[in-house]
């Protein structure tokens, strides 16, 4: 038990001060790749909770996938990022206050936060035995069950972000010559058929 | 009920409450970075997640984590919405300041 206890004080003193770093970092290169890890040490905590499919989902789509793209578009964007900097300590004052805030908000919830007695009689679907059924199995008993509705919904979210993404990022570009199918194969000026009797030429 | 991993859930909530302040604070220092606002969002996010997963694994309940995943598409969709924005700003303007960004004042 102590072992994980350590690993729990590991993992969250890694995410909170990598979390620390993403904002306050000079280099938004260098804030994704504190996000990174910040990703992967909340990975660890899920994995200590005993979420592993949520953890690897966090690992490979986020780590992997999200950030990957976000590091693309400020490498290939070859924006002016020096002229985004400096505004940190103007605003620094009113970021804390409303970081305390919230901090002094969630406690005061957390201070006064029981789960009643009726908590466990209204659950959704109980965790099975983890020696019976794995993370991921279990996961997609419910998932595929109780809850395609909802899943079939995020993919149908997914799909709209992926429309809308490509319409946003896709122009006609007039400055470059490229391929067309039908202009190249039939003329502007078109086609006329004729008919020729055999034996007579043109 | 259980305890998750050992410490139980009050160091998870702990964890994921700092998180969020720090989204938030993320998100008022660097207004001028938009990249680094989007990154703040999901931190956010993922801060909603752990509590998701806490209480999940508090309750012994598998929903929690459904709507983790849930909360980690949307969080992928937003940010690939957020970065073509991005994208269509920089090409229009040639810069990613969003400091002045007043074309769509009334």
């Amino acid at each position: 038990m102590t072992l994980s206890i350590i690993t729990f004080y590991v993992f969250a003193s890694v995410a909170v001060a990598s979390g620390l770093l993403v904002v306050l970092a000079r280099d938004p290169v260098h804030s994704v790749a504190w996000m990174i890890l910040t990703f992967f040490s909340s990975a660890g905590l899920m994995v200590l909770m005993g979420a592993e499919f949520v953890a690897m989902v966090l690992i490979i789509v986020h780590g992997g996938a999200v950030l990957v793209l976000m590091l693309f578009v400020i490498v290939m964007l070859d924006a002016d990022l020096a002229e985004l900097k400096g505004s940190l300590a103007e605003n620094l004052p009113l970021g804390a206050l409303i970081g305390f805030v919230l901090i002094v908000e969630l406690g005061l919830v957390a201070a006064n936060w029981a789960v009643p007695e009726s908590a466990r009689a209204a659950r959704g679907a109980e965790t099975p035995l983890i020696t019976d059924t794995a993370n991921t199995t279990a996961l997609g008993l419910i998932l595929y069950d109780d809850y395609i509705l909802a899943f079939q919904l995020a993919g149908l979210i997914l799909l709209v972000a992926l429309v809308g993404v490509i319409v946003l990022t896709l122009r006609q570009r007039q400055d470059i010559k490229k391929q067309g199918g039908n202009g190249q194969t039939y003329p502007a000026r078109g086609i006329d058929l004729k008919d020729f009797k055999p034996g007579q030429g043109v | 009920m259980h305890d998750p991993g050992g410490v139980g859930i009050e160091g998870y909530l702990t964890v994921s409450a700092i998180l969020l302040a720090i989204g938030a604070v993320g998100i008022i220092v660097n207004r001028r970075n938009v990249i680094i606002v989007l990154m703040s969002i999901e931190l956010m996010l993922l801060a909603a997640s752990i509590n998701f997963v806490a209480f999940s694994a508090h309750l012994q309940d598998m929903v929690g984590q459904i709507f983790a995943v849930f909360v980690l598409t949307i969080t992928a969709a937003e940010a690939a919405i957020g970065v073509a924005i991005l994208v269509c700003f920089y090409r229009k303007h040639g810069s990613i300041s969003v400091e002045n960004v007043n074309a769509m004042k009334g």
